[in-house]
């Protein structure tokens, strides 16, 4: 069995397609996530402390809005692991931002469930909407869009996750308006988890 | 004989999630009375009701209990799965965001069965507001002597912690979910050794899905025998089905597993919406091969659904109706898979790629009929070759579609053209 040779390869080749990390501003946590992180690392045996790595990324975006290159040096200091570690897992998961993001990421659900309702459409609208395409920011910086596989809410399809929160069924023609609601209303445009009913009360 | 739901029964009300509510409908009475048990009887127990895992797999519960070495001299730890990753599967969410003393206390007791002083509840990262209502429980279960120190008097420290994911489907799987709860990336690991012998931190483990934990406190309190007798032979107790795609009332409903396939799409989600017809069900998550609707008046139990060629897998249904083009559904698996293979096996990262290479090719219009040849030799070369089963489950929509749907391909080579672009999808 060979490839054949004639087959247009719209991706090119596969390549590990490696990204700098931007290297940012020097970094160092506020005392409170210091004292957040210090709090985690007490969750596992004291000579494992490389499982607070994942919690102290998470503190790092939290506070800066994406993980940099100094960022990845300072977690490596105080976790104890090297740098390139760091990257090593900041590069493998796909909620860690290693380029600085705008002030909302919209996540767009992507696979079947949220496809079978739409999804594609939504993308659509909210491209168009922002005159960007999946995985780039807007001029304004103020908004990301991404497209993402599975967020575990197929029931509420399609859903978007605008960057902790869900909003759910959102219909192709109601992305627009999405976008004009979170620049007028901020984080409370969104409707977040069905599940949530005390808050939505 | 009406089936009252065990899992989901007080969901619905307003603060459900909270310590006196859950206390209100018996929370902690199945930890009381297994610490009244010595943990081999616990174990025993889990065991006699035949309980099976609900990650997907179906292995019985107790059997893995029973792994761990009694005697070691290392700590022991219990590993609570909620990475819920699996396309179509939203169970676990219901039960952590609105009966989450439910799952600690299912934890509490595998801690004591094995014992272990501390479980990690491995949440993927997007349930962010579902690891604060967990913390939260975890807290109030605490100061009021559910949790932590010394536990009723009866001299059992246990202490759970949640871990959040970073958005990695592949965590989801047992050794990869250790090796990120290490602060490494969520790869598999080689096995022999097991988690039981050799797991977190190189301590001996038991990991379970939520729902499998979540099952626990009834089997004490209700007995083995109340469980097993819920659904046909091995296939006891109640259980979570997650309905989503083109139905009218998509959801997770309870049921016991002697339900059919078709009464949960008819009965339980209301049937195909908009007066469709029914083309293709996904029983059990996007790794489990597509169902016709012939096929789906079998039991939705881990064994009547593999009678019926396909997989019970994590209970996850995913509907599609005639206005679907099947070759475009398994792109759109396959899409996922290559974004979320963890690249450590070759067969299974690149093998990904190739698919939806010639997938996206057959699907726009521009395939040639060996391409299917090609695409069955790709699959062929996946399953079996990878350290873990993310390998079979990629290879599962792309063999079952060509099996089903072969002629649907060939369509699209024919007419070098999608013959289904259904108006809910982009135009290419």
């Amino acid at each position: 069995m060979t490839f054949h040779p004639k087959m247009p390869y719209d991706t090119g080749l596969h390549t590990s397609g490696r990204r700098v990390p931007e290297q940012g501003e020097p970094f160092a946590f506020t005392p409170e996530n210091q004292a957040r992180l210090d709090e985690i690392a007490t969750r596992y045996p004291p000579e494992r402390r490389r499982s607070a790595l994942l919690p102290a990324l998470y503190l790092v975006q939290r506070q800066q809005g994406y993980i940099s290159g100094h960022a990845m040096q300072y977690v490596a200091d105080a976790i104890g692991v090297t740098p390139a570690e760091v990257e090593d897992v900041v590069s493998y998961y796909a909620m860690f931002y290693s380029q600085p993001v705008g002030k909302y990421v919209l996540q767009v659900c992507r696979t079947l469930s949220c496809a079978l309702n739409g999804a594609e459409r939504v993308t659509e609208a909210l491209s168009a909407k922002l005159g960007i395409k999946p995985g780039e920011t807007d001029s304004t910086g103020m908004f990301t869009l991404m497209e993402v596989e599975c967020l575990g809410a197929c029931d509420r399809a399609p859903v978007v996750m605008v960057n902790d929160d869900w909003h759910e069924c959102l219909k192709p023609g109601d992305a627009a308006k999405l976008v004009d609601d979170l620049r007028a209303k901020g984080p409370d445009a969104v409707t977040g988890c069905h599940l949530c009913i005390e808050k939505r009360a | 004989m009406a089936f009252e739901p065990v899992l989901t029964s007080f969901v619905r009300e307003p603060n459900s999630f909270t310590l006196d509510v859950a206390l209100g409908h018996g929370a902690y009475e199945g930890l009381r009375q297994a610490l009244t048990m010595a943990p081999a009887q616990v174990i025993e127990t889990v065991k006699a009701s035949g309980l099976r895992g609900r990650g997907g797999a179906g292995f019985p519960a107790g059997m893995k209990w029973g792994f761990v070495p009694k005697d070691s001299a290392k700590p022991k730890y219990v590993c609570c799965n909620a990475d819920e990753s699996e396309p179509g599967t939203f169970k676990d969410h219901v039960l952590m965001e609105r009966n989450p003393h439910l799952v600690l206390e299912g934890c509490a007791i595998a801690c004591y069965a094995i014992g272990a002083k501390v479980s990690y509840i491995y949440i993927r990262g997007e349930f962010h507001h579902v690891a604060d209502v967990l913390e939260g429980a975890i807290a109030d279960a605490k100061a009021r002597g559910y949790l932590g120190h010394n536990i009723f008097g009866s001299g059992l420290d246990c202490d759970i912690f949640v871990h959040r994911g970073a958005g990695a489907y592949e965590a989801g799987e047992e050794s990869a979910l250790l090796e990120s709860l290490e602060g490494k990336r969520a790869q598999p690991r080689l096995r022999p050794p097991f988690p039981a012998v050799v797991g977190l931190y190189g301590c001996p483990t038991v990991i379970n899905n939520v729902e499998t934990l979540a099952n626990v406190p009834a089997i004490i309190t209700r007995g083995p025998e109340w469980f097993a007798a819920l659904g046909p032979d091995k296939n006891g107790g109640p259980k979570l089905y997650c309905i989503s795609g083109h139905v009218a009332r998509p959801g997770v409903y309870e049921a016991t597993m002697r339900t059919t396939v078709r009464q949960l799409i008819d009965d339980y989600a209301g049937g195909i919406r908009n007066g469709r017809a029914l083309k293709a069900v996904i029983p059990g998550g996007s790794s489990t091969p597509v169902m016709l609707p012939d096929a789906i008046d079998c039991e939705a139990s881990y064994d009547g659904i593999a009678k019926a060629g396909s997989m019970l897998g994590s209970a996850a249904m995913i509907v599609m109706d005639d206005s679907t083009c099947m070759v475009w559904a398994a792109a759109n698996l396959i899409h996922f898979y290559r974004h979320e293979s963890c690249g450590k096996c070759t067969p299974c990262r690149e093998g990904a790629d190739w698919m939806l290479k010639i997938l996206l090719k057959i699907e726009r219009g521009d395939g040639e009929m060996r391409d299917l040849d090609l695409l069955q030799s790709v699959a062929n070369n996946i399953t079996g070759k990878t350290l873990c089963p993310f390998g079979d489950a990629e290879v599962a929509p792309v063999l079952s579609t060509l099996q089903h749907f072969r002629h649907e391909y060939e369509a699209h080579i024919r007419q070098g053209r999608c013959p289904l672009p259904a108006d809910w999808r982009c135009s290419p």
